[in-house]
């Protein structure tokens, strides 16, 4: 059982990009297969929860291992990537229609994005933390040619900073888990275990502190730069930009949370073996950094897929606030947080790339009254805004009441009122710029004839983040379970 | 081998690594960059192969053959290849120039020392000792990567950087567990080769490697 429930989420999108693979055509098809292959994953980490719940952990050999902190991760990626790549399907139509890019192109496309999923279930599945390094550096890899998925110069250009940028930032991640585990391996643990984090979980108090700063610095730098964070950002707003709607909302949904729940893994070894307060400061500094980066960079935007890839680094900082924190209430917030982020930026993302076809623009200025011609486009991309936005009776407003509580509680009220302050200043900006887009009476488009693609993934995510926030039923256990894993007292 | 002996050939070895780092920093030439990062290839196959003659297990010398393999022989014949694709021969200008490069790269090798004395105190060994030229190699790589403008230079400096890391790991533990080096060489291999494409493509785009022409996408 154990062997299953760990394997299959693996396999299935590995199935789906050896499918896509093999086809010559692009067709309807095989994106479906990609949709399926995600949904088995949402499905694992389900049956996963279940099994997890009461604090158990199934593992394969050392390598391999689930607990209610990796389950909580398969549902983000499972329910993130059901939405995305059921979207993906009209987009993969649209493009053909459109003629930007030819066959094997969209057949690239179709095999690395399930491949993409493939190497993001392995990341949070592995318990060698090796091995956790080489799936999060083997996604950048996966979507560098997603994100160059039309050649254009933009596109170049973003590819490059991108995958530069993140193999830096990962090298750096690398050499942290060298030095973790050289500090291993000098205290009382076998070299065949010293990765697995386990074992360096309940040995953190054994390991040198003075090798453990240096590596846990590291750590910090390198995943932060994968997940969006100061100083190594500036990959993401291009990325995002310029990559295919469903492959944005992938890589902001999912890919920059599996970076946090790396450190999340990591702070657990160094808040047993480092001074609290060094562990803290540091992640402090990088989520405020962030979060008030993204914050001056949203107000004055004018494009509004580059906007959404600012909310990320915001959304992301917020989540590190919490990870910061520590403590499991915080993680719990956290965790919610990222499912509703991810479930919100899919629904915007996706949302995006039919506004785009639609209005054959990304200026914010140049789109007006879209209500008034694409009704529930222009009222599912409102209501996603909305969510984002953290009111009720959307889950990210639970979650960020949670977080500003756990911070009260650890005596962070400072946190709170800088946070709160920058996030009332992106309220406004978002606002302001949104209402233009959304009302007013334009009459017509240059894309009002166009297909955009089928609206039912926006509302069926829409529905799950209500869900989310008004009943924590399908999830509270399971957050619990998770937290006290990841969080520490 | 002795203790000494052995103290000795490590201590040259990575002397040339160092020396092989700075003068990257030194040179203006695209090829002989790419000459040099096969030199440090080669040596760090030998810094591996001669931690094995102390290990006595055979698995340090099958790493050492796999880093000949990969750093001497493969990643330089790709950049060989790029640099064949592009014909751009000389960096063209770079931010830094050669004097205050050279300078940049003394204070970051003491910077190195500085930074890896708990590394050095954890275990205090011959070999450890030498842990802050790995270090060094890695703020090196990380200074070519910033202050050079030409694709290929950056793949160049990403390289150092992961040459460094690689000597750290070999220092302060003899490597890593043998799946993850598979996993980590898989991946470096596969990033050089992603570059590779992006820089064809940005010669197709751009018409040229020079990453100043890189500024469509900005707030």
């Amino acid at each position: 059982m154990d062997v299953l429930v760990i394997t299959v989420p693996l396999a299935a999108p590995l199935v789906a990009a050896v499918v896509a693979r093999a086809r010559r055509r692009p067709s309807r098809a095989v994106g479906w297969v990609t949709v399926v292959a995600a949904f088995v994953i949402l499905a694992s980490g389900v049956i996963a929860a279940m099994l997890t719940v009461d604090g158990e952990a199934l593992t394969v050999g050392s390598v391999l291992r689930i607990d209610a902190l990796s389950a909580v991760m398969l549902i983000v990626i499972g329910s993130v990537g059901v939405i995305a790549t059921w979207a993906g399907v009209a987009f993969v139509e649209t493009e053909l229609a459109a003629g930007h890019v030819d066959d094997s192109d969209l057949r690239r496309y179709a095999t690395l994005v399930p491949g993409f999923l493939t190497a993001m279930v392995l990341a949070v599945l592995a318990n060698n933390l090796g091995v956790l390094w080489a799936a999060v550096e083997a996604t950048t890899i996966v979507t560098a040619f997603l994100v160059g998925h039309r050649r254009s110069r933009g596109s170049v250009e973003a590819t490059w900073k991108y995958v530069v940028i993140c193999s830096v930032g990962i090298a750096l991640a690398y050499l942290g888990t060298i030095l973790v585990y050289y500090a291993a391996r000098q205290s009382s643990l076998p070299s065949s275990s010293a990765l697995d984090w386990d074992q360096l979980a309940t040995h953190a108090n054994e390991l040198d502190p003075g090798v453990m700063r240096i590596a846990f610095a590291l750590l910090v730098l390198g995943y932060g730069a994968k997940g969006g964070m100061v100083p190594l950002h500036s990959w993401l707003p291009d990325a995002h930009s310029q990559a295919p709607a469903p492959v944005s909302a992938l890589m902001s949904g999912v890919l920059l949370p599996v970076a946090v729940y790396a450190l999340i893994r990591y702070r657990v070894i160094a808040a047993g073996s480092l001074d609290p307060s060094f562990v803290r400061t540091l992640l402090l500094a990088m989520a405020l950094t962030s979060l008030a980066l993204a914050t001056s960079l949203i107000i004055a935007q004018r494009d509004y897929k580059r906007l959404l890839a600012y909310s990320s680094i915001e959304h992301m900082g917020l989540v590190v606030i919490g990870l910061a924190i520590g403590t499991p209430l915080a993680i719990a917030a956290g965790l919610l947080h990222i499912l509703g982020h991810g479930l919100g930026k899919a629904v915007l993302f996706c949302g995006a790339g039919q506004v785009l076809v639609s209005e054959r623009t990304t200026q914010i200025a140049e789109v007006r009254g879209l209500l008034a011609r694409r009704p529930v486009l222009a009222g599912a991309f409102g209501t996603g805004f909305l969510a984002l936005l953290g009111l009720p009776p959307f889950s990210l407003f639970a979650s960020e009441l949670g977080l500003a509580r756990a911070t009260a509680d650890a005596g962070f009220a400072w946190v709170i009122a800088v946070a709160l302050t920058l996030l009332l200043v992106v309220f406004v900006s978002i606002t302001v710029h949104l209402v233009p887009m959304i009302l007013g009476s334009e009459a017509s488009g240059p894309g009002d004839t166009a297909a955009v693609g089928s609206p039912a993934p926006l509302l069926v995510g829409l529905m799950a983040l209500i869900v989310l926030g008004v009943v924590a039923w399908p999830l509270d256990q399971l957050l619990r379970s998770a937290s006290l894993i990841g969080g520490t007292p | 081998m002795s203790e000494s002996v052995y103290a000795q050939l490590l201590y040259l070895l990575c002397g040339g690594l160092l020396l092989a780092s700075v003068l990257m920093l030194w040179r203006r030439q695209l090829s002989a960059l790419i000459s040099l990062l096969t030199a440090q290839g080669v040596i760090l196959a030998g810094v591996a192969a001669l931690l094995g003659t102390q290990d006595g297990g055979l698995e340090l010398y099958a790493v050492a053959l796999g880093v000949l393999i990969l750093k001497g022989g493969v990643l330089p014949a790709v950049l060989r290849r790029v640099l064949a694709d592009t014909g751009a021969a000389r960096e063209t200008q770079p931010l830094v120039n050669v004097p205050a490069s050279l300078l940049a790269a003394a204070l970051l090798t003491l910077l190195a020392y500085a930074v890896s004395r708990p590394l050095v105190e954890l275990d205090p060994t011959p070999t450890t000792q030498a842990v802050p030229v790995g270090i060094a190699m890695v703020l090196l790589g990380f200074f070519l990567l910033v202050t050079r403008r030409r694709a290929l230079s950056q793949v160049a400096g990403f390289l150092l950087l992961d040459n460094g890391i690689a000597a750290t790991a070999f220092l302060v533990t003899a490597g890593v567990p043998v799946v993850v080096e598979l996993a980590v060489s898989m991946d470096l291999l596969l990033v050089v080769l992603v570059l590779q494409v992006l820089t064809a493509r940005l010669r197709a785009t751009f018409g040229s490697t020079d990453l100043d022409e890189l500024r469509e996408l900005r707030d």
